[in-house]
C-alpha cells in the first residue's frame, strides 16, 4: 500500500555554531547574526519518510510554520523528494509558544485530511523542548511514539518502532495512525538530489514574493508556487494563535554570569598542595 | 492556597530518582507559596510505594490503580493524569524531565491547554508584571521556570502567570533530595480511572536495558578530564587520583569526543548533571556547556594551564600548572597525610 505521510519541519537559528556576534553585550540573542538551518532532527524525520516511500510508496507532505524564509526548509524537502509542502507563515502566528504551534498544526493537518503517519523531529535546536510532536498528536487525538530510532516493521494498520528510553531501549508495536519523533541515531539524510534541485531551485511561495525583485520573477518561467496558508485558511481562532494563544512568557532572558565563589588560588608548589588537602581533610570533604 | 504536585515516575517498578529530587523542590515551593506538597502515582500494584512518598515530602497522594496502567503509554496515561489534575486543581505540576516524562507531560498540557516549560534546570517563586497595551497587570507567587535555551548560551526564566496549573519538566540531578525520617503517612486519595479499550493500543513487544557502567551520581568525589588531558594515555592519571580519593571519573564533552573515554562519563548540558561534594576539573576550559551540568557542586578545584581560563570563574580553588605536574602532588600529599 502507499501511505500518506506528513513530516513536521522548522527552520531554526543555528544554535550549535554560536560565534562572538550571535550575543548581543546584554546578554540576548542576536537573531540577526544566526544562520537559519534545517532543523537537524526534522531532516532525519523527513529521511524516514522518504525511506517508506521508496520501500512502500508514499505521498510525503511536508508542513512548516515560520516566516516567509521558512519556505526554505520547504525547498530543501522538495530537493530531497517530497511530494506536496505548506508554509503556514502569518503574523498572527508569530511568537508561538510549543501550544499555540501545535494548535496550529494541527489545524493543518485537518485541512489536510487523511493521513497514516506525522513524522517529527525529535527536538528542535532553538529550543530543545521536544513538545510541539507529542502536542500536536493529542490535538488530533492520534497516539504517539517519541524519540524513535528504528521503523522495525510497517504494515497497512500498525507499525513496530523501537526508542529509546532512560535506561537503553524499548520495542514497541501499535496502530496506525500515529505521530512519530525521530531521533539523529535513526538515519543518515539524503543530500538534494541534482534532478530534483533544477526542478525546484525557484520555487517560491506567494509570500516570499515580495523578496525577490521584477526581473528575477520575470526572469523564471513559470515559478513553482509553495502553497501558503493563514489563520484563515486553517480556520484558526486568533487568540489561540501566536503570543496571544501562547500560555508561556518569557519572564528574562540572561547571559550566563559565572559566579565567583569564594575563590582561593593555589600555589603549584609543595606547601600549597599540602594546605589544600589539609584543608579538604578536615572539613571531610576527602579523607 | 492550591497544591504542588509531582508526577511519580515508574521505572521497572521503581520510583525514579528525579521524582524523590522533586518532591524536595516541591516542598519548598508549597512552603513559599503556604501550600501542600503532593504527588500523583498511577500504575498497578503500587501501594508499596506510600511510604517511601510520605518519607520524601508528599502529604497527600492522589493515586490510580489499574491493571491497564501496568506499563507507561501515552494515551491511558494522559487520560488519567488529566484527570487527576482536573480534580485536585493544582497550581504546579512538576514532571521529571526523563524521556517518558517529555512523552507524556506535553501531551497534557495541550489536553488541559496550559503552559509547560521544559527541562528546567531551577524552579522559584515570585512575582510578575505583565505590561499589554499599557495595562499593567500584578500577579504574586508565580512559578519562574529557569532553563538554559539557545544551545545553552542563555538563561531564560519562562512564566505562565494566566493559567492553571503551571507546569514544567525538570532536569533528573538538579535538585536535592530531602528525606523526613519523621512522617511516613498521610493522606491517599484514591481516584478511579475507566480506560477505554481503544486507548490501550500500544503494545510493549521488547525492552532493552544498557547498564551505563558509571553512575556519576554514586560518589561524592568526581575527578573530570578535559581536551586539556590529551590523549586516553594520559587518561589514566585522571583514574589515578579518583581512586586514591575514592571518586569517580567525569569528562568533558571534548574528551569524549576524542575518545579519551566514553561517552557514559560525559558531564554537562547534554551529559549527566551532577553535584558532589567535591569536583576536580582537569584540563577543562569551563565552557557553559560544561558548567551547566556541575556547577551545583559543593566545591570546586580547577588545574588549568592558562590562568585566564573560564573554570577559574566557578571554583573554588585554582592551581595554574599543569596536571602532569599536580596530579602526581595531590596524589602523594594525600596518601602522606592520610597515614
Ligand atoms: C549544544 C551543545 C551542547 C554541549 N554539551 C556539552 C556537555 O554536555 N558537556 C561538555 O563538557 N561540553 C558540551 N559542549 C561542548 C562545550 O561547548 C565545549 O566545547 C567543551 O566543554 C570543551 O571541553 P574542554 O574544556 O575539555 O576542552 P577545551 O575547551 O579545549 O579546553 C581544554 C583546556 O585544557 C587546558 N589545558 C591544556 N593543556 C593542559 C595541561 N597540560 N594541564 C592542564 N590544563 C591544560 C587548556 O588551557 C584549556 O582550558 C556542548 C556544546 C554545544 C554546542
Ligand atoms: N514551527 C514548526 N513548524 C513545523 N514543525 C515544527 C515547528 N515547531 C516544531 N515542529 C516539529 O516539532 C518537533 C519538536 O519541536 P520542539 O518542540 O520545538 O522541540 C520539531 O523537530 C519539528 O518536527
Amino acid at each position: 500500500m502507499s501511505y500518506n505521510i506528513i513530516v513536521l519541519a522548522k527552520q531554526v537559528p543555528d544554535t550549535k555554531n554560536i560565534t562572538g556576534d550571535a550575543m548581543k553585550p546584554d546578554g540576548t540573542v542576536n537573531r540577526i547574526a544566526l544562520p537559519t538551518i534545517f532543523n537537524p532532527e526534522d531532516l532525519n524525520a523527513l529521511e524516514e519518510a522518504l525511506k517508506i516511500k521508496d520501500e512502500y510508496g508514499a505521498k510525503i507532505t511536508v508542513l512548516t510554520m515560520g516566516p516567509p524564509s521558512a519556505a526554505e526548509v520547504l525547498r530543501q524537502s522538495l530537493f530531497r523528494g517530497a511530494d506536496d509542502v505548506i508554509l503556514l507563515s502569518d503574523r498572527k502566528f508569530a511568537a508561538a509558544d510549543t501550544l499555540a504551534t501545535s494548535y496550529v498544526l494541527s489545524l493543518a493537518i485537518k485541512k489536510i485530511g487523511k493521513f497514516d503517519l506525522i513524522i517529527g523531529g525529535r527536538q528542535a535546536i532553538d529550543g530543545d523542548t521536544a513538545q510541539v510532536g507529542p502536542q500536536t498528536a493529542e490535538k488530533l487525538k492520534v497516539n504517539q511514539a517519541t524519540c524513535v530510532n528504528d521503523i522495525v516493521e510497517l504494515t497497512n494498520d500498525s507499525i513496530t518502532v523501537n526508542r529509546n528510553t532512560d535506561h537503553g531501549s524499548e520495542t514497541i508495536k501499535t496502530k496506525l495512525p500515529i505521530l512519530l519523533t525521530i531521533t539523529a541515531e535513526a538515519n543518515t539524510p539524503r543530500p538534494p538530489s541534482v534532478k530534483k534541485t533544477l526542478t525546484y531551485k525557484n520555487a517560491l511561495s506567494l509570500i516570499e514574493k515580495n523578496d525577490y525583485d521584477e526581473e528575477y520573477l520575470k526572469s523564471n518561467k513559470k515559478p513553482f508556487v509553495i502553497k501558503n496558508w493563514d489563520h484563515k485558511d486553517i480556520n484558526a481562532k486568533t487568540e489561540r494563535c501566536g503570543l496571544t494563544g501562547s500560555p508561556t512568557q518569557v519572564k528574562k532572558i540572561e547571559n550566563i554570569v559565572l559566579e565567583t565563589g569564594n575563590f582561593k588560588n593555589i600555589e603549584n608548589s609543595a606547601s600549597g598542595i599540602k594546605n589544600l588537602i589539609s584543608e579538604l581533610m578536615s572539613e571531610h570533604i576527602i579523607g | 492556597m492550591n497544591e504542588v504536585l509531582v508526577y511519580i515516575e515508574l521505572q521497572n517498578e521503581k520510583i525514579a530518582d528525579v521524582s524523590l529530587e522533586l518532591l524536595g523542590k516541591a516542598q519548598d515551593l508549597a512552603k513559599k507559596t503556604s501550600a501542600k506538597c503532593g504527588a500523583i502515582l498511577i500504575g498497578n500494584n503500587i501501594k508499596n510505594h506510600h511510604e517511601i512518598l510520605f518519607q520524601y515530602g508528599a502529604d497527600t497522594i492522589y493515586s490510580t490503580e489499574d491493571l491497564s496502567l501496568k506499563n507507561y503509554a501515552p494515551l491511558p496515561y494522559t487520560k488519567t493524569v488529566c484527570e487527576i489534575v482536573e480534580k485536585s486543581k493544582p497550581q504546579i505540576v512538576l514532571y521529571g524531565a526523563t524521556v517518558n516524562g517529555r512523552d507524556l507531560a506535553p501531551r497534557i498540557a495541550s489536553k488541559l491547554k496550559v503552559g509547560l516549560t521544559a527541562d528546567c534546570t531551577e524552579l522559584q517563586i515570585g512575582d510578575y508584571q505583565k505590561k499589554k497595551k499599557g495595562e499593567i497587570k500584578n500577579y504574586k507567587n508565580i512559578l519562574y521556570q529557569i532553563r538554559p535555551a539557545f544551545g545553552g548560551n542563555i538563561i531564560a526564566t519562562i512564566v505562565s502567570p494566566d493559567h492553571r496549573p503551571q507546569m514544567a519538566t525538570v532536569r533528573p540531578g538538579v535538585m536535592k533530595v530531602k528525606k523526613n525520617d519523621k512522617t511516613n503517612s498521610g493522606k491517599v486519595v484514591n481516584i478511579k480511572t475507566d480506560i477505554p479499550q481503544e486507548l490501550l493500543i500500544t503494545e510493549i513487544i521488547k525492552t532493552i536495558k544498557i547498564e551505563k557502567n558509571v553512575d556519576l551520581n554514586a560518589s561524592s568525589i568526581i575527578v573530570a578530564g578535559g581536551m586539556g588531558v590529551g590523549s586516553k594515555e594520559n587518561f589514566k592519571l585522571i583514574h589515578k587520583l579518583a581512586k586514591t580519593l575514592g571518586g569517580i571519573v567525569g569528562a568533558s564533552r571534548a574528551a569524549v569526543d576524542a575518545n579519551f573515554i566514553n561517552a557514559d562519563h560525559q558531564i554537562g548540558q547534554t551529559g549527566t548533571t551532577v553535584q558532589p561534594k567535591l569536583y576536580i576539573a582537569v584540563g577543562i576550559s569551563g565552557q557553559i556547556q560544561h558548567i551547566a551540568g556541575m556547577s551545583n557542586s559543593n566545591r570546586i578545584i580547577a588545574i588549568n594551564t592558562d590562568k585566564d581560563a573560564p573554570i577559574f570563574q566557578i571554583a573554588n580553588y585554582g592551581i595554574v600548572g599543569d596536571f602532569n605536574d599536580v596530579i602526581p602532588k595531590l596524589i602523594k600529599t594525600f596518601k602522606t597525610l592520610k597515614k
